[in-house]
This record gives C-alpha cells, structure tokens and sequence, in this order.
C-alpha cells in the first residue's frame, strides 16, 4: 500500500506544481497583458484613489482634482476654463484613458515618479496615500486668452515661444472641446460627449497648434534665406525683377502674388523679395542653392524630427531629394512642404535669440505636495537636427532679424499690420495654398524684441497672411510684453 | 504498516507549541498590518485578538499533549496558521466590503477547535470507527439529504440548497459529509480489499472482481454522487470522486481502478454537460473567459485582474480591493491573498497545504494497520484535492467550481470539518508513532489495546 500512497504522493506534488506555474504565469508573464484589459476597471480605480496634482497656470489650477462622495473613483478631474486649454492639459478619463499633459505627464501628476520612491516607502507604512505633484506651465495667461480672443471663433492656431528660454507662452488652437465631460465618472455621460466630438468634421480633437501639417508658404523663406545666408550671399544680393519665373522642366511657372513684378526696377535686392515676398526671387535662389542645401537648412531648424515638447507632436516635413519643378515650389513653402504652426514659431525665434533651436517646453516647475520644487524648467539648445541646435551662425541670425524687421516696418512690407508701438518688431507673413480653388492658409511667423517670438495659422481663411495672421500675431505679442 | 514512524525531534510536543507560537504570532502581526492599513495607531482590538488566539492554540495544544502525545506535530500549527490568516483575510474583505463576518468566524474557530479537542478526547482509538461502518454510510447519505428537510433547510442559496439553520448558525452538512463517507470507505475497502484485489470477471479486455464485492461500493459511491450532483454541488462530488479512487488505488494496488474511474468520470462529465446548462456555463467559462467578462466569467476575469495587480510582492494587506471580486470572503479567498500578498504570499499559502499533504500522506504510510491506512490516505486527498480544485479554478486552471479554500475560507462547516480531519490525522499519527516507542498503552479510558 506504501508504495500507491507514494504514487498518490507523486500525484498531488503534481498538482501543486501546476499551481505554482499557474500562478507564476498570471501575476509575472500576463500581469501587464491583464492589467491593461479593457474590462480591467483595478488599475484605474488605484489611480483614481490618488489626489492628482493640479495643472496650473500662473497662480490658477486649470486642471484639479476634487474629491466625490461614494462611487469607486474617489476623486473627480475637473477643468475651470475647459475650452482655453483643453489642447494643453488634454482629459483624464475613465473610458478614454488620458490625452495632452494628463497623459505625458501622468507619473509627475501621480506622483509616481522616482524621486519620490523612498517619500513612498515610509507613507505606505503608514498607509497613508500620497497626493500627486503640481505642475506649473510657462503658458502666459494673457497671451493665451489674447491668442483665443484674437483668432474670435475661426479655425487655426497661435503658439509663442519666449527666445531666450524655449518655453512656450502660448499654445491655442480652435476649434476646442470640453474636457470635463469626457473627464466625468459616468460612463454614459462620456461616450455622449465623445461620440458628436470624435465625428465632428471640424475635428475639435485635433491640436492644430502641434498635430497638424500645412503648407508654410511665404513664411518658408525665412529658411531660404538663411540658407543662402549660411552660403555666403548677401541681403543686398540682387535678381532680376520678374513677374513670374520660368521654372525649368515644367510648364508649372511661378508668379508673383497678383501677377505683378517684384516692385521698381530691373534688378531686386534679396531685401527687397523678402520684404514683398516676391515669389520669383526665391524660386529663383531655391533652384540656385538646390534640394539637398534647403533640405539640410530645414532640417537644421527641426524638419523631419520630432520636437521634444511634452505633448505630442506631428514631424514638420521637407524631401530630402526633389526635382526641379518640386524644389521651386519648395523654396516658396508649397508643395511637399509642411511645417506645424510650433515648428514655425521655433523658426522665429531661433532668428529672434541670435541662433539657438532651444528646446521647446511647457512645464516650468514640477512641485511636491508639500511645495518642494522636484524639477525645473528643460531649458537648453535642441541638439538633435544636424547642428546640434545652432542652424544659423550668429551673424546670419542677425541678418535675418533685419530681413523679418524690414518686412514689417519698411515700405511695403507684408507684414505691417504686426507692427507694435515702440517695439522691435519682425515677421514674415504666408499665404499657403493647399488646393486648386480652396481658400488659402494664412501665416504670419515673427517676434517682438527678443521676448517672444510667435507663429500664426489660419486655414481657409478670407484674406492673406498679412491681413489675417499679422494682426492676431500682433494681440498675442503684445499680451506677451506688457508684464 | 508501522515501516517507519512520523517524528520531528525527540520532543513532537515541545515543537508543536513553538510552531503554534509562531502561528499566533504570525497571525497576530498580520492583523496589526492589516489595522495599520486603515489608521497609523495600534488597533485596541490587536492585543485581545492575539490573546484570545493564544488562548485557542493553548487549549488545543494541550488538548493534543494530554490526549495524543505522540501526534504529527506540524498539522496543528499549520492548520491553525492558515485559519489565522483566514480570519485576517475574512477581516480584511469586510472592511472592503461592509459585511460583518469576522466576528462569526471568530466563533466558528472557537467551536470547531472545541470540536476538535472534543474528537481527540473521545475518539482514543481510530479503529472503534471502523467497526461503525454502516452507520457511517447512512450519516453520509442523511447528512447529504438533509438540506431538503423542511424545517431544516435554510432555502436555496446561491443557485444551490446546501445549507441547514441549527441554532440560528447556517450550517453546510455536505462538508462533514465527505468525513464521514471517507470513513465508511476506509472501513469498507479494509474488509473488502482482499477480494477487490481479485480479478474474477473478465469484461472485454478488463479483468474486473465479482460484482457481488463492488456492488456495495458503486450503489454507495454512486448514491453520494448523484445526490450531490443533484444539489449541484459538483465540487463536492469532485472532491468525494477523487478521495474515493485515491482510496480504491490504495486498498487494492490497481492500477485499473483509477483508469477506469478516469473513463467514468470523462462518461459522467459528458452525460452532466449535456444535461445541465449550469455544468456548460462553468466549462465555457474556462475556455474562454473574455467572451463575457462582465456576465458570467465575472468571477473569473476579476480573480486574474486580482493575483495580476498583486503581481510578485502585492499590494500590500489592506491596499487590494477584494469587492471587486464576488464570493471574496467564501471562494475566492485566494485571491484576496494573491492580490495582497503577491505571488510570494500566494506560495507560501500554497507550500503550507502541500505541507499538510505530504505529512498526511507519510501518516498514512507509517498507520499501524490497514484502517487507518486507507482513513489517512482519504482525509489527506480530501483537503489536498479541494485545494487544488479551488485554487485552480479560481487562477483558470481547471474551471471554477464553489468551494472553499480549507481553513482560509469564511464558513463554519467547513472549518469545523477540518480540523476534525486534521484530529483524526494526529489520532492516526498518535497510533502509530506510540506503537513504535512500545507504548501501547496511554492513561486515560477508551484506549485499549487493539
């Protein structure tokens, strides 16, 4: 009998080891496989149970938790000025998950960062549950509600940059959305909310600010120039004054705006095209420095990468390799050209600091529950793009500034409807095509002194660059400046 | 039988009480964590509860040193640890949920070791119920039938009418049931296992015995089935299944009685996932769990979220959240475990059941005679079996079947049933290990010699 009982033994240290294996499986090898099950409500009820610092602007939390009565999730995200910043703080949501800043920076806002593991250890002893951590944006209050105020209802999208940091003042898109219902507790409530939003054709979802593409147009020649700068040209350069440029190996010709030449005289002065943005002078330079010099330049300033902004952001977009016809129309920012409306206001104020890509950010301080500051802002040249953050030299830097001074102040600039009393104020204005037909992108890139530097896009718009995104650009710089 | 004897040191006794020592302290330590989870200051009921547990582990011990001196000195401990941290867990899924159990299973722990040390003082030879053996197998049958008493019964519970009220306590008869079965199975297979082991019919290619022998056993076995299949109770009848051919394969040493077990079980198992809907749920289930994650494979997919939060170390006891998973205080035990104590503490739960197992199984072994042999070996594939039904249905396993973790789940038959199970297992063990040292004899009545 001992040796069946020995069998049976066998049997069930069997058994037990299937168990063991068992559970090895399901809590080491499936563990994150069941965790981010759908039907899995544990991990974002744990989270929930958190108090998630708040997102603040100035001295005012733009995004903070408060605390419910009964339900399982313990306390609610909730949004005061919901459609200002929405693009910024994106929701925080039980069925969506997270977007904007709740996502990016959903360790600092929980808490779950490694500076604070050890902080962790002794309350978990205590079992006491930790809050989260304060983040504190760079975003300027009043150049944010200038930018909202500015654009009055249309689609498009304003950003400004301080030049001598790379912190963002300013980052508005419309059209906007509510976070707060998509943020509630109620299931029913969220997928009402989110249903007319996701199949809205005006895609309310979309931060034109950092995730859409256009067409820069005019204000591509900023990088233009500088290349031709970079190569040694001169501002007072001169090309024949044409109506429109005949581009080799196509019957595609590029005219000026309106069909006219490029003002008086024969010859034109590289200022002079810059300042009217004439179209000719600068297909005519594009094909003369050629795809790969523009290709390089842009790169240099951040095309084909990403930008390390907390928020996700959409690669701006030049060919590395074009042919003639595709180059001309490059170098007058159409085509095969794209550019976000935050690439473009890192161009101006890389121009704006002397020379410096710096990175661009949103966060200024990161802030313990009991007001320790954990990290401050990332400042620091962007060294990624070739150039390692320096896409011009100083001295073209400089030239450039007078180009974009010139094209907002001198005699018949495009720009002049930027212009600020008593301040130093330069730009380039872009009127994109996008379709046969359709209603043009108007753009206006530029800064004020060396404060801020700013980027507007306003997609089919009514007018130009100059008449439409001048004027908006001027708002937000001049909000920008008054402290 | 006696080829070797179940000693740990010289002194069983003395181990036993540091063991026990460690159980109350271990357990007395988890209730604290568990207090300190929900405010910073000692518990003021910590030092009543650990006093009132030593207390418990006092008489017990006692009990076993007057009473059985030779006895295992392991099972007590480990049984009394996991019904420490039972009570813990019970506790601990009432502050989660707002039910008020703990306090019941207190009590219940207090009558089932009464119960216990009332076993170990009356019953002083483990072969006086051998002799009772039909008396054995109609207490089975009366006590499997007795939920549908009127008067008796306490309704349908859960889908299922198992339980009785005897006192205004709810008392689940099934699980002293399978005891007293084991024992008319020990008793009977002991005086039959001579002419079970006899191969005298020949059908097809297996040789079988008279039918005259096996009758009495299948119209036994099958009537505890079928009613327990009838009360859809199939954990249960699992349970009884496995203990009843782990038994046979013991008292006749072949190999064609579990084979041929096997095949009546695969026949059965298919005849009840034809005929019940409730038998093919639970199998689906099993198969495919994420089909209907918040109907019917609840249970299940919030088990695996559970054990899959705590991950290797858990969240930590008092930070899982047992009301997510239905059944948390009864069933699903485990997994409140799992989730806050991680793998590591589900392990550790898991070794004390083999534990349990593997010295049940030497018991058997080194039984004086063959009675006891066949009582060990049926106890011990009992409590080792429903371990493993329970903790593998709940981590996918084998499909689910209701049935409680042995000494961890909320519940006073069954905790009762076990450490009764575990009293006959030191009675046995007590036997043997007595015959050994030559002390045949203990002071005290009703231990004669055989």
């Amino acid at each position: 009998m001992n040796r069946q009982i020995g069998r049976i033994g066998a049997v069930v240290l069997v058994l037990f080891g299937a168990l063991f294996v068992n559970l090895n499986v399901i809590t080491l090898l499936q563990a994150d496989e069941l965790a981010n099950h759908p039907a899995n409500r544990r991990v974002i009820i744990r989270e929930y149970a958190i108090e998630r610092g708040p997102i603040v602007v100035g001295e005012e939390a733009i995004a903070r938790s408060v605390p419910t009565e009964g339900g399982q999730y313990r306390y609610l995200r909730v949004y005061p000025e919901p459609e200002l910043y929405a693009h910024i703080t994106g929701y925080y949501s039980i069925v969506l998950q997270r977007s904007g800043l709740e996502r990016a920076l959903n360790e600092e806002l929980t808490g779950r960062t490694t500076e604070v593991v050890a902080q962790n250890l002794g309350e978990l002893l205590g079992g006491a549950q930790r809050p989260g951590n304060a983040v504190e944006l760079t975003i300027d209050r009043r150049a944010q509600e200038a930018a909202r105020d500015a654009l009055a209802g249309r689609e498009g999208a304003v950003v400004a940059i301080d030049p001598r940091t790379g912190a963002i003042l300013a980052s508005y898109a419309n059209p906007t959305f509510d976070p707060n219902p998509l943020s509630s507790h109620d299931t029913r409530q969220i997928n009402e909310a989110w249903a007319p939003l996701r199949d809205d054709p005006s895609r309310p979802l979309v931060d034109r600010a950092t995730g859409e593409l256009y067409p820069p147009g005019s204000t591509f020649k900023v990088l233009v120039a500088a290349a031709a700068l970079e190569a040694g040209d001169d501002p007072a350069r001169t090309f024949p004054n044409e109506a429109t440029f005949d581009v080799p190996q196509t019957t595609q010709n590029i005219s000026n705006a309106g069909g006219v030449r490029c003002g008086e005289g024969d010859e034109v002065t590289l200022q002079t095209g810059f300042r009217r943005s004439c179209n000719t002078v600068f297909a005519r330079l594009g094909l003369e420095l050629g795809d790969d010099v523009l290709a390089a330049q842009a790169e240099a300033f951040g095309f084909n990468r990403t930008p390390p902004l907390e928020l996700p952001v959409a690669d701006s977009r030049i060919p590395l390799e074009q042919d003639v016809p595709a180059t001309a129309q490059s170098a007058i920012g159409q085509r095969d050209v794209q550019a976000t409306v935050l690439q473009m206001a890192m161009v101006a104020a890389t121009v704006a600091n002397g020379g410096q890509l710096l990175r661009p950010h949103l966060v200024q301080t990161v802030r313990g529950p009991d007001g320790a500051v954990l990290r401050g802002p990332d400042i620091g040249r962007w060294e990624g793009p070739p150039g390692d953050g320096r896409p011009v030299s100083p001295r073209t830097a400089q030239q450039l500034r007078s180009l974009m001074v010139d094209a907002v102040t001198g005699p018949g600039a495009t720009g002049s409807s930027a212009a600020i009393d008593g301040v130093e104020v330069g730009g380039k204005t872009g009127t994109a095509q996008t379709a046969p037909g359709a209603r043009p992108v108007a753009w206006f890139i530029g800064f004020a002194g060396d404060e801020v530097a700013v980027a507007v896009a306003v997609p089919d718009a009514d007018g130009g660059g100059g008449a439409i995104a001048a004027p908006i650009a001027r708002a937000v710089m001049t909000a920008a400046i008054r402290d | 039988m006696t080829t070797g004897s179940v000693v740990i040191g010289d002194a069983p006794r003395a181990t036993e009480a540091r063991l026990l020592l460690g159980a109350v302290l271990i357990t007395s330590a988890a209730g604290v964590l568990l207090g300190w989870s929900r405010s910073s200051e000692l518990p003021p009921a910590a030092l009543v509860t650990g006093l009132a547990l030593a207390a418990i582990a006092t008489v017990a011990h006692l009990t076993v040193r007057v009473t059985a001196p030779d006895a295992d000195p392991i099972l007590l401990p480990i049984a009394f640890l996991l019904n420490g941290l039972g009570l813990v867990f019970v506790q601990r899924v009432d502050l989660a949920t707002g039910s008020e159990l703990a306090a019941a299973q207190a009590v219940w722990t207090a009558v089932s070791v009464g119960a216990f040390c009332a076993l170990l003082l009356f019953l002083r030879e483990v072969r006086v119920l051998g002799r009772l053996q039909y008396t054995f197998g109609l207490l089975t049958i009366v006590l499997l039938l007795s939920p549908l008493i009127p008067g008796l019964t306490a309704g349908v519970i859960n889908g299922a009418q198992l339980w009785i009220d005897v006192f205004g306590m709810r008392f689940q008869p099934g699980e002293l049931a399978k005891l007293t079965m084991v024992v008319f199975l020990a008793a009977y297979l002991e005086r039959n296992r001579a002419l079970l082991s006899v191969a005298t019919q020949r059908i097809g290619p297996v040789l079988l015995p008279a039918p005259r022998h096996l009758a009495p056993l299948l119209v036994a076995t099958g009537a505890a089935l079928v009613i327990m299949a009838g009360l859809r109770d199939l954990g249960s009848a699992l349970l009884f299944f496995g203990a009843f051919l782990a038994m046979l394969y013991v008292a006749t040493g072949r190999m064609a009685y579990p084979v041929l077990g096997m095949v009546a079980f695969a026949i059965g198992a298919t005849i009840a996932y034809r005929l019940f809907g409730h038998v093919r749920v639970r199998v689906s289930i099993w198969l495919d769990p994420w089909s209907d994650v918040t109907g019917t494979a609840y249970q299940l997919a919030q088990s695996l979220f559970a054990l899959a939060t705590g991950g290797l170390t858990g969240t930590g006891l008092g930070f899982g959240r047992p009301q997510d998973v239905p059944f948390s205080a009864t069933d699903a035990i485990f997994v409140v475990i799992g989730e806050e104590l991680g793998l590591l503490g589900a392990t550790a739960i898991l070794l004390l059941y083999l534990t349990i197992a593997m010295r049940g199984l030497k018991i058997a072994q080194t039984a004086r005679d063959e009675f006891s042999t066949l009582l060990a070996t049926g106890l011990t594939v009992l409590i080792a079996f429903q371990t493993f039904v329970i903790i593998g249905g709940l981590t996918r396993l084998v499909p689910l079947t209701g049935i409680t973790l042995p000494f961890v789940s909320y519940g006073g038959s069954s905790l009762l049933s076990n450490y009764l199970l575990i009293a006959l297992l030191l009675r046995i063990s007590d036997e043997s290990r007595a015959a050994v040292l030559g002390r045949s004899t203990q002071p005290g009545p009703g231990r004669a010699r055989p």
